[in-house]
């Protein structure tokens, strides 16, 4: 037995080039990859199907008023030729921010509680709770939050308007905060009210995203602030939440989505007005999708295409801010090891 | 040049008398005693109930943040080594028992050595030296760990400050990948919530990273990235890491397992410059290592579907050069495990 030396000379020029790499397919991964290609495919051409349908509908209304006007009157009165998404675009804007706004530090709390605090039955429970909240469906909780939530959130409400009314945003016109009489009748229907009620429907959906992006912050980093006598807190603080900051800012971001889009509840809820309004507790709210319920049946040809590009307005803000929080969540390092 | 405090001057190991302790500790279980045997040595997880679904075990200790201005002090002069004493450590992961009535006496200032082949539950004695064991959610442990003769299971003690008097360098490299090399040296302030000046960090971050030997390798990019570093430089960061809160006791669990050679002796290195400093307990499944650095060294063993014990301990030139007992002849000579 002895060892090999081989025949090396650096020196020498060298007559090696890179050689193209090719390779077949094996039949099985064709038909897999064809299916699941056709399925991205489909999902696609749908999507732009949608927007293709509602743009071309809505264009004979948008081009009636100028997109000008489309983008800044108030008022919504199609047969008077005097319509904009305005109002109902801050509106709808409104109620989503309302909701984020509240539904954000819940759903984080949550989702910190389920995966930092709890344990065994409580974990899976309040996990499979979250789930299930996800799953009841909207309508339910516009009713719910028109016969419930409402007749006892209206004293808050008032609460808010009395001690800090001082700030524009909680005003409430007409109310004198002196009078004895429990007069709450111009707090409901509000921003605020719907704001809450989209806020239930949101948490889930921001849980869960949040929920599983801290689950995955790695043992080892955990571990290793723990053995430098971190607190719980300071654990969180400097391994969990940075790690999940990519779920946390993408799951805020598809709840906003959602909320955006929210419809049914919205209108059950709501008294339409067509104006800028910024007193968010006070009777009076719109937004895009609620009010294509509430004018759709009324609706002439013209009036429905209006309406469709009323919709447009809506399809292109949502798509847009999904895609933000996809990519957002996609870019995160939820999921990537932390091998340098 | 070792220099132990309280030097071996008898070059001799020691077979533990398994029959002594036998009748004390019979059945004691952490989790499952009644309130009459809690006077024994056996030691309940007093701080958090296991069972509890409501809460995974409090570390959080309202104090620790209050009292920030003793704390500083206390955690930025370097402490003297401290001794550690284990007495009867038992260990279960659920009903399975992985260690039982294991002693092992660590002299302040020495590198004790921890060998034995895989399974036979030294990571778990480890992570029972500084309360990490009770992370997993079905562990549960009986005996003592006694920090200079202070039991760091005692209902009293904050785990917190068990924690960082004892720290620990994980097989797996570790770093706060978000921070960047100065913030992961001196994470542990910010998480222990102690405040430091600007100079004081900047002192703790060059000390540290010095003691690592890390230094000369990253000080002219202290604000990049830990992630951003070799396997060896990592596994020295979290060293540094560890050094800046000034432990008195530094337990490594095969520090060096997925090292390079030359990493593997630079951290070796360290060890031998801290020697005096701290107390360091080090697993190591590479005999030559536990060799080189280690003043005393014990023998771990689990026999099949037993539980791990200390089959013999001592000084390290006696462990490896006269063995008494036959099974640590043959794995200090590589003949199993
Ligand atoms: N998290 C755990 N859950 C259940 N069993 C464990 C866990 N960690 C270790 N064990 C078991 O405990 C025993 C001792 O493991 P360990 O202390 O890691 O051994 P070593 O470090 O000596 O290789 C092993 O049999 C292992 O299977
Ligand atoms: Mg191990």
């Amino acid at each position: 037995m002895s060892t090999y030396l081989p025949e090396y000379h650096p020196e020498q020029e060298t007559e090696a080039t890179a050689r193209p790499l090719t390779y077949r397919f094996e039949p099985k991964d064709y038909v897999f990859r064809s299916i699941t290609r056709s399925g991205g495919i489909i999902v696609l051409v749908v999507m732009a199907m949608v927007g293709i349908f509602l743009a071309s509908n809505g264009i004979s209304a948008i081009n009636e008023v100028g997109l000008w006007k489309f983008l800044t009157t108030q008022n919504w009165a199609p047969e008077s030729n005097d319509f904009g998404i305005a109002a109902v675009l801050w509106g709808t804007v409104q109620i989503a921010l309302v909701a984020l706004l509240v539904a954000m530090p819940l759903s984080l709390g949550t989702s910190l509680f389920i995966t930092e605090v709890a344990r065994g039955w409580v974990q899976r429970t309040l996990t499979s709770l979250i789930d299930l909240l996800a799953a009841v469906p909207s309508v339910v909780f516009g009713l719910w939050g028109a016969y419930m939530l409402q007749p006892n959130i209206v004293d808050f409400s008032k609460w808010i308007s009395v001690w800090f009314g001082w700030i524009p945003m909680f005003q409430v016109e007409g109310v004198d905060p002196a009078s004895p009489l429990r007069d709450t009748v111009p707090f409901t229907a509000s921003t605020f009210i719907a704001g809450l009620v989209v806020a239930m429907m949101i948490v889930p959906i921001q849980t869960s995203i949040m929920t599983e992006s801290f689950r995955r912050a790695p043992i080892g980093e955990r571990e290793g602030a723990f053995a430098l006598g971190a607190t719980r807190w300071g654990m969180i603080r400097t391994v969990v939440l940075p790690f999940g900051q990519g779920g946390i800012i993408g799951g805020t971001m598809l709840g906003l989505g959602r909320a955006l889009g929210e419809t049914i509840a919205i209108y059950l809820i709501i008294s339409p007005v067509f104006e800028i309004k910024f007193h968010i507790l006070e009777k009076g709210a719109n937004s895009i999708a609620a009010m294509i319920a509430l004018k759709y049946s009324e609706s002439n040809e013209f009036a429905m295409s209006a309406l469709m590009a009323a919709g447009f307005a809506l399809f292109i803000v949502t798509m847009l801010v999904n895609f933000t929080a996809s990519a957002i969540i996609a870019r995160s390092r939820s999921g990537a090891e932390s091998e340098g | 040049m070792k220099m132990p405090s309280e030097p071996h001057t008898v070059a001799m190991t020691t077979l533990p008398d398994e029959a002594a302790g036998a009748g004390v500790h019979a059945g004691a279980r952490a989790g499952q005693q009644s309130p009459e045997q809690s006077g024994t040595a056996s030691q309940q997880l007093a701080v958090f109930d296991p069972a509890d679904p409501f809460d995974a075990g409090s570390t959080f200790d309202p104090e620790a943040t209050f009292d920030a201005g003793l704390e500083k002090r206390f955690s930025l002069a370097a402490q003297p080594a401290a001794g550690l004493e284990a007495e009867n450590i038992s260990a279960w992961f659920g009903e399975r028992k992985v260690l039982d009535r294991v002693s092992l006496s660590m002299p302040a200032g020495t590198v004790t050595a921890l060998i034995g082949p895989s399974g036979c539950g030294k990571s778990t004695f480890l992570r029972i030296l500084n309360r990490m064991h009770e992370m997993v959610p079905s562990a549960s442990l009986a005996g003592e760990v006694l920090l200079d003769g202070q039991d760091i299971y005692d209902p009293q003690q904050r785990i917190t400050a068990a924690r960082r008097n004892i720290g620990m360098v994980f097989q797996k490299a570790n770093p706060f990948p978000a921070m960047s090399i100065y913030e992961n040296t001196v994470a542990g302030l910010k998480l222990a919530g102690l405040k430091a000046s600007r100079a004081e960090k900047d002192f703790l971050v060059e000390d540290s990273l010095r003691k690592a030997s890390l230094w000369d390798e990253v000080k002219d990019r202290l604000h990049q990235p830990g992630g951003g570093l070799s396997g060896g430089q990592r596994q020295r960061l979290c060293i540094a890491r560890s050094l800046a809160v000034s432990p008195r006791v530094l337990l490594m669990d095969e520090p060096c397992s997925a090292l390079d050679p030359t990493s593997t002796r630079r951290v070796e290195e360290t060890i031998e410059s801290l020697r005096g400093e701290v107390t360091i307990v080090i697993v190591t499944h590479n005999m030559q290592q536990a060799a080189r650095v280690s003043d005393t060294c014990a023998f771990f063993l689990a026999a099949q579907n037993t539980p791990g014990v200390i089959v013999e301990h001592g000084d390290t030139n006696a462990m490896f050069s006269d063995p008494r007992d036959q099974r640590t002849n043959d794995y200090v000579n590589g003949r199993f495990g």
